[in-house]
């Protein structure tokens, strides 16, 4: 267990290196957007004292590795700096909106996950039957559209025409549980069918893949029923790369609802990104942006840890 | 998910073996037997017609080499065919079902249950993620013969006939926390697990050292007698196959060459194949080069480590002479290849040194020079892994021609040839081809012809026939003899293989536990008193007497009844 503990000890301090290097990296991306800042939000019409008092108040005069240590610690006491353009402590505007995507998330991935697993079990089971090429074609279809389209093409038949679900998603923080699941209902959805088809496809490769080991004959030997030899032999060898091909979509899930929460007018942190980027509220970027970045890191790592962790070897040392 | 009931089916069946029925009678029959492999998309038959009879508890050992058809042949008594490959003719009656027309559900249920199958590699076959007792358990409890309580009852039974050490609890362990000769074994037991009349038992010693592989053919060998098993036994070795079968079927190329009782086939084989099979491993190198005074290479003191603290070898010193054939011996784990990759500058000693000719040598392979390097070659086990598969014959000899012994163009092309003609292969038939174009044994030639082409002094020979058939390996020992007369080469010779010690050695190292335990001349070491593992070693290779290990385990327990100390295998 010991060993377990600080396998994951370490894998934890290599991901906190790498969000430092991630935050760096944004800020200088940021840095060397070109143009003014001040100039850019003031307008040209701004006096030069404008311009130099808005730089004072923003710290924009100090040099640039003084105002990222003074980013850096700040995020690191939970302090995101204050919205340039409504001048709110960023961490409150991002709260709720987070909690928000997040659970877009969580609904799409209950969905998504064990629905792939399933399909991607049965393809294998199944191999080259008529069912295996029709999941196939049908998954790789849905992937194969940009999601724009895919929630279109739902709010056309599912909003307008049918009428089951609506085709705008507005919560506010007083919307019970059951309210919220049905007004995520169409983006979830569409989230499903973009993220589906990846974690499908790598459930039935990887279950396929191990076919041809010698324990899988030993099975088949044994008398095994082939659903039985699928699921208690083949399956728990090949989670590793199932896992991480889930976790990947996963953090997708999180990060890269940008258009579908658009599309959806779901109040959600990828619209607040976008909104953001357009009235150059470069501080709530730079805080939208290192939260999607911890995210990814720490869903990969997760997979890392659980990829590991289901390794007979590493769980039942000699 | 939900899995076929078996019991309502297995009911109707006749009752599950429980020794049941006489010998004599027959339960197996396979007649006109043919099987095709798929090859380049076309058919091609690997077996062509071969009859098996099989009485009630009679053990039928199944030889030959590779490319045989014994292992397709004794998966075929299970009506099963290998994916690629298929059971194009012939009948197969089991018991007085015709397999062949039997529907593959109803097979399924046949296999495990009154046929069972143990493989050659446990290890492999093993699966990774669940513990041995739940492997054991899913057969009886999935084909409805016994419940999981009563299984695991009688799975501790079974590993403790079969002398697995600590039988109640070894169960509840994962594949890998257990030694290869025990998985060996705790397979053998899951065959056992609903009593079959038949198991096919697939080379189960070959992967295991000579000490262990004592134990479990021994472990075999009484608990197919207890139940009164029928067995078909594969192997590739005839001593090993002697001890085991009551009837022996020898197989070349998917056709039967001869069959009869094993007593018999080893005392009056009448097919000239048989009669080559039984008289291998007599080959015998001459001795009569006298030992020069200096040795070429001296290894002193060398201690090294994988890292992690834990030494593989410790504190080892070995002399090798010109013209002279130094054997490593010991089992896996012993050290024998550490010692090479150590002398090679693969694995830099820690401490000790390495003297080539009186000079001391760089401990790591970096830091020596390019004729230190020529002078010291390297064959494998694996000629497959060896040889570069994108490269032609020409090249895999042509570079390190062209390396150490700085020939280019015309006069390369000729050394190549050379090479060629001196390991015995025409070298206008052989000098554009791939490796995957050649046979095992051809490779390994090529092989040693790419070790010549430096022009050595000395040669590691890492058990280089290992992977071969005996009769291959044979050759390939006596070209070594050859080429090292010719070309009064010095080899060093790790192996684990006695037979071939006896046949090629001048001087013996016995390894255990990365220490050397004795050495000297070949004679002083074979012959009494031994060293006890050196002992236990050398009466450990199987011999073709069929009653060789009957005698050798009654020897053994009546020395260990008078209380004489003998060493008992690692593995245990």
């Amino acid at each position: 267990m010991g060993k377990i503990l600080k396998m994951i000890a370490q894998r934890l301090g290599l991901g906190l290196i790498t969000l430092l290097v991630v935050s760096l990296i944004i800020f200088l991306g940021v840095e060397l957007l070109p143009g003014d800042l001040a100039e850019a939000i003031l307008g040209q019409a701004a006096t030069e004292e404008t311009v130099a008092a808005f730089r004072r108040e923003l710290k924009l005069d100090l040099p640039a590795h003084e105002r990222y240590f003074d980013w850096l610690f700040g995020i690191m006491q939970g302090d995101m700096g204050k919205s340039l353009a409504n001048q709110r402590q960023i961490s409150e505007l991002i709260g709720t909106r987070l909690g928000n995507t997040l659970f877009l998330a969580m609904v799409a991935a209950i969905i998504s996950v064990p629905l792939a697993v399933t399909l991607g079990v049965l393809a294998a089971l199944y191999r080259n039957s008529f069912y295996d090429k029709c999941v196939n074609v049908v998954t790789l279809t849905s992937i194969s559209f940009p999601e724009f389209f895919v929630a279109y093409i739902l709010i056309l038949f599912l909003a307008v025409k049918a009428g089951i679900f609506p085709s705008i998603s507005n919560v506010s923080p007083d919307t019970d549980l059951w309210d919220r699941v049905y007004r995520v209902a169409l983006p979830a959805l569409t989230l499903t069918l973009v993220v589906i088809a990846h974690m499908m496809r790598m459930t039935r490769a990887a279950i396929i893949n191990l076919l041809a080991s010698p324990y899988i004959e030993m099975a088949n030997l044994k008398g095994m029923p082939r659903s039985r030899i699928i699921v208690k032999h083949a399956l728990p060898n090949a989670w590793a790369p199932i896992i991480n091909v889930i976790v990947i979509n996963l953090a997708y899930l999180v990060v890269g609802v940008v258009v579908v929460e658009v599309v959806f007018v779901y109040p959600g942190l990828g619209q607040l990104l976008v909104d953001s980027v357009s009235k150059r509220d470069i501080p709530v970027v730079q805080a939208a942006s290192m939260i999607f970045a911890a995210t990814y890191i720490l869903l990969n790592l997760t997979a890392d840890i659980l990829s590991i962790l289901t390794n007979p070897r590493l769980l039942h040392p000699k | 998910m939900s899995t076929e009931n078996g019991s309502g089916e297995t009911s109707t069946q006749t009752s599950y073996g429980k020794g049941g029925g006489e010998k004599g009678e027959v339960l197996l029959e396979m007649r006109g037997l043919k099987i095709e492999g798929m090859a380049d998309d076309v058919w091609h038959e690997i077996v062509h017609g071969v009859d098996v009879t099989l009485h009630r508890g009679e053990v039928l050992g199944l030889i030959g080499e590779s490319g045989a058809g014994k292992s397709t042949i004794g998966i075929a008594s299970m009506g099963y065919a290998k994916p690629g490959c298929r059971i194009s003719d012939g009948t197969i009656m089991f018991d007085g079902m015709d397999l062949r027309k039997t529907p593959e559900h109803q097979l399924r249920k046949l296999r495990g249950a009154r046929i069972a199958y143990v493989a050659q590699s446990a290890a492999a076959s093993f699966n990774p993620a669940h513990k041995l007792i739940d492997q054991y358990c899913e057969m009886p409890v999935q084909h409805g013969v016994k419940p999981r309580s009563e299984a695991e009852q009688e799975a501790k039974d079974i590993y403790a006939r079969l002398r697995l050490p600590d039988p109640d609890n070894i169960g509840f362990r994962y594949p890998h926390q257990v030694s290869g000769g025990q998985l060996q074994r705790a397979m053998t037991a899951m065959a056992m697990s609903c009593r079959p009349d038949l198991i096919v038992f697939d080379e189960p010693t070959t992967a295991l050292d000579v000490t262990t592989q004592i134990e479990v053919l021994a472990a075999i060998k009484d608990i197919v007698e207890q139940f009164n098993t029928a067995a078909i036994y594969i192997t590739h070795d005839l001593a090993v196959v002697a001890q085991m079968a009551d009837k022996i079927m020898v197989l070349k190329l998917g056709d039967m060459i001869e069959e009869g009782f094993a007593r018999q086939m080893i005392e009056e084989p009448k097919e000239e194949y048989t009669k080559a099979l039984v008289a291998v491993r007599t080959f015998r190198k001459d001795e009569d080069i006298p030992k020069e005074e200096s040795p070429i290479l001296k290894v002193e003191n060398v201690t090294a480590s994988y890292g992690g603290g834990v030494m593989v070898l410790k504190n080892v010193s070995m002399e090798i002479h010109k013209q002279k054939t130094v054997a490593v011996v010991g089992e896996s784990g012993s050290g024998k290849s550490t010692l090479a990759r150590a002398i090679t500058g693969l694995l830099p000693p820690l401490e000790g040194t390495v003297t080539y000719h009186g000079e001391v040598w760089p401990n790591a392979l970096k830091q020596r020079n390019k004729d230190q390097l020529r002078r010291l070659q390297m064959i494998y086990q694996l000629p497959d892994t060896a040889l570069n598969p994108r490269q032609r014959i020409r090249d895999i000899l042509g570079r390190p021609v062209e390396f150490y012994v700085g020939k280019k163009g015309k006069e390369k092309t000729q050394r190549v040839r050379e090479l060629l003609d001196m390991i015995e292969l025409d070298p206008d038939q052989f000098i554009n081809r791939y490796p995957g174009e050649l046979s095992g044994g051809q490779k390994q030639r090529i092989c040693i012809a790419r070790a010549l082409a430096a022009e050595p002094e000395l040669i590691i020979c890492d058990e280089p026939t290992s992977a071969l058939d005996q009769l291959v390996a044979e050759e390939i020992l006596k070209l070594l003899d050859r080429l090292q007369k010719e070309l009064h080469l010095s080899y060093m010779f790790i192996t684990h293989d006695l037979a071939t010690v006896r046949a090629i050695a001048d001087e013996i190292i016995v390894m255990l536990l990365g220490e050397i335990v004795e050495q000297g001349a070949k004679d002083d070491v074979l012959n009494p008193p031994h060293h006890k593992y050196t002992d236990l070693l050398l009466s450990s290779v199987p011999e073709m007497d069929p009653d060789w290990l009957d005698n050798l385990l009654a020897e053994r327990a009546a020395r260990k009844a008078k209380g004489e100390a003998i060493m008992e295998s690692m593995d245990n």
